[in-house]
């Protein structure tokens, strides 16, 4: 894509089924993107739209059926040996949803924090292990004296700030986040995302972040991608996706923001997108890139007609 | 919406309390509240807030532990917080006063066909025979807008999809008529597009079946679309109340200021996003003052000393703090949130949606500004 920045993570052509046969499900197919180091990347669709499915393969959680993914120049996905497997788990961490269901009850927060150091022996002694986690502990917000406490003794943001410590700790180079604020109060959100661009601006740790919420994934992302029915029908950067959203499903998802003014929000018409509005059956979409960095999933009847309205509207 | 008006529901200092392992955990803390007829009243506030438990008094359905240890709830002249058996609800609980949950499967049995669980409460409520209700619950789910009705009466509830399940919850909801319609978070985990057409829908059903709602939310984006009137919430108190625009252009609450400075459509690109300090009190103590001072930028001395009364600012708008005491020194709403209005229209416009009309039909909003 562009050609400045250095990719961090490759996607191409990916497909990702699950079952087999008569039973095969098809979740995700034809995705093809990048992720540029030290960039929030965005992955924005509703629920069943796949997204998740595509962060977990890159985890190398789901299984992949088709394509390859491509991190730091190798291949990541399909049969990889043992090792770097071991060096990926490493490099690409995850921040969960639901804090109160992905830290171990039944640990305390010390544990839970240098569990990772422990699978990889990151630390030279003790008390270089200690000091590694308190220091983490501070930069996230919590304080030394809540060590050995239990997660069920913190509120939802302070566990929340403690999967953003087991997962940073580990010093990632990509951090997967899926929905980390949806479960969170809006005073608490703010705290995460701000806590999550600081590990950005000082680490400079690339995220994939997955979300549902448009106005929060306007403030964080440098690029979004909209999945829908496991295929992305535009890639942008954020504000040019904004503000030219040119796939009629991106542009429902966006009318369909609640805006927080009553006299918008009263005057405000959300928009249904009807899929049977393409016509796909002799003329095959393709994934174009339409203006440099702004990839929409159309066919060449449609990319003729959105060529000819960015021409009239003086964008090309 | 104004004071003469009588309210269909009235509450009056009412509290409510939790026993928990030996302690006391005061949810409610003396609120009082109007509801009138045919409006749609928003409480706003953060998880703990007691926006949900608050509700949960107006049905009788407070756990086990839980207890109104004050004030009182009068619904047609019917003294609510006197009933302690189910039987007494019988009549009020879903007939006359009815709750959509957040989670549509909370509410629905999944072993049992979608269009039995409707005709059921139809049968009871109404006391229509079975083939009755079963066309008036074909009825119902068509008006809901669920698909080909007749042929999805048959279906599980795993058979549909969250907004569809919503929609069956909302039509059971219907079935009984309900004067109040208690809407708990029922859009909080559906998809933006779904969320949009489950508001139009409630707005629409509202309009034809003429109820009065009580929506609980903490998404302020929800709130804009569909409130008459707003009352926020902190630590069990209600703090300030108002109508929509009074609310959203002239808040008076530094807690209202700073709920509405985390909105994210107001963060600068790249910078950081408003955040409350703290964390909400305990609420298992006694809160000296005003419970939101140790988090509150604004404070002055007596708020850590004595809880403020409610002042006036308009007919319809009132606020529990000291800022509007007229010994206080004059504090204007911070920065981020004056314009607010200019500002959503900014985002909006910026997103090229359709062609909104983005002038202001109220131009007083701009003179309270103090701009």
């Amino acid at each position: 894509m562009a050609n400045d920045k250095e990719t961090i993570v490759s996607l191409k052509d990916l497909e990702i089924s699950f079952g087999s046969g008569k039973n095969k499900f098809v979740a995700v197919q034809d995705v093809n993107f990048d992720i540029f180091k030290g960039e929030t990347f965005s992955l924005v669709g509703e629920s069943g739209s796949g997204k998740t499915t595509i962060g977990r393969a890159i985890l190398g959680i789901n299984p992949t059926s088709n394509g390859t993914i491509t991190f730091e120049g190798d291949q990541i996905n399909g049969k990889i040996s043992e090792k770097k497997k071991h060096t990926i788990e490493r490099k690409i961490q995850m921040i969960f949803q639901d804090p109160s269901a992905s830290l171990n009850d039944r640990a305390t927060v010390d544990y839970i924090i240098s569990e990772g150091l422990y699978n990889y022996g990151l630390f030279d002694s003790e008390e270089d292990r200690i000091q590694k986690v308190r220091t983490m502990l501070e930069e996230v917000g919590l304080l030394p004296e809540q060590l050995y406490r239990y997660p069920h003794e913190f509120s939802g943001g302070q566990r929340q700030r403690i999967g953003i410590a087991r997962a940073l700790i580990m010093q990632p180079d990509l951090v997967v986040a899926d929905e980390p604020i949806s479960a969170l109060d809006v005073s608490i959100r703010a705290q995460v995302l701000n806590l999550l661009k600081k590990f950005q601006r000082e680490q400079g740790v690339t995220y994939l972040f997955i979300a549902h919420d448009l106005s929060v994934v306007r403030f964080i992302s440098d690029r979004i991608a909209v999945i829908r029915a496991g295929r992305i029908l535009e890639l942008a950067p954020t504000e040019e996706l904004f503000t030219n959203p040119i796939h009629p499903y991106t542009e429902a998802l966006l009318s369909a923001v609640p805006v927080p003014d009553p006299q918008i929000a009263r005057t405000r018409k959300s928009y249904v997108y009807d899929p049977s509005m393409h016509h796909y059956e002799t003329d095959k979409p393709k994934f174009v890139e339409i203006k440099p960095g702004h990839f929409v999933y159309c066919n060449e009847e449609e990319e003729a007609r959105y060529i000819k309205e960015l021409k009239q509207q003086g964008q090309l | 919406m104004s004071d003469e008006k009588e309210p269909i529901l009235k509450i009056d200092d009412l509290s409510v309390h939790f026993h928990v392992r030996g302690k006391t955990l005061k949810a409610i803390h003396h609120v009082s509240m109007n509801l009138y007829e045919g409006e749609v009243l928003a409480i706003v506030g953060e998880s703990g807030s007691g926006k949900s438990v608050l509700t949960k008094t107006f049905t009788g359905m407070l756990e086990e532990n839980g207890e109104i240890a004050g004030g009182t709830i009068v619904y047609k002249g019917k003294h609510l917080e006197k009933l302690t058996k189910d039987k007494q609800w019988e009549g009020i609980r879903g007939k006359e006063i009815a709750t959509i949950f957040q989670d549509p499967m909370t509410s629905l049995d999944p072993i049992r066909t979608i269009g039995s669980q409707i005709a059921e409460v139809v049968v009871k409520h109404q006391g229509k025979s079975k083939a009755e209700a079963k066309k008036i619950a074909i009825e119902l789910m068509d008006r809901t807008g669920i698909p080909n009705a007749a042929a999805r009466y048959n279906e599980y509830p795993f058979e549909y999809s969250g907004g569809m399940r919503q929609r069956i919850v909302i039509a059971v909801a219907l079935a009984c008529h309900p004067d109040i319609l208690i809407c708990d978070e029922p859009t909080t985990a559906l998809d933006v597009t779904i969320q949009a057409q489950i508001l139009d829908l409630i707005k629409d059903l509202q309009h034809e079946y003429g109820f009065t709602t009580i929506f609980i939310t903490h998404d302020l984006g929800v709130v804009a679309a569909i409130a008459d009137r707003i009352a926020v919430m902190y630590s069990g108190r209600i703090i300030e109340y108002g109508t929509c625009d009074e609310i959203f252009y002239d808040p008076r609450h530094p807690y209202t200021w700073s709920l509405l400075s985390s909105l994210p459509q107001l963060a600068q690109k790249g910078g950081e996003l408003y955040s409350i300090p703290g964390t909400p009190p305990s609420l298992y103590k006694d809160i000296v003052g005003d419970a939101f001072a140790p988090r509150d930028p604004w404070a002055m001395k007596v708020d850590f000393k004595a809880d403020p009364p409610f002042f006036k600012v308009s007919d319809t708008h009132y606020a529990k703090t000291w800022l509007l005491d007229p010994r206080a020194p004059k504090t204007e709403k911070p920065a981020l949130i004056q314009n607010l209005h200019e500002r959503m229209a900014a985002t909006v416009a910026e997103s090229h949606l359709e062609n909104l009309d983005l002038t202001r039909t109220d131009a007083k909003e701009d003179e309270t500004d103090g701009e």
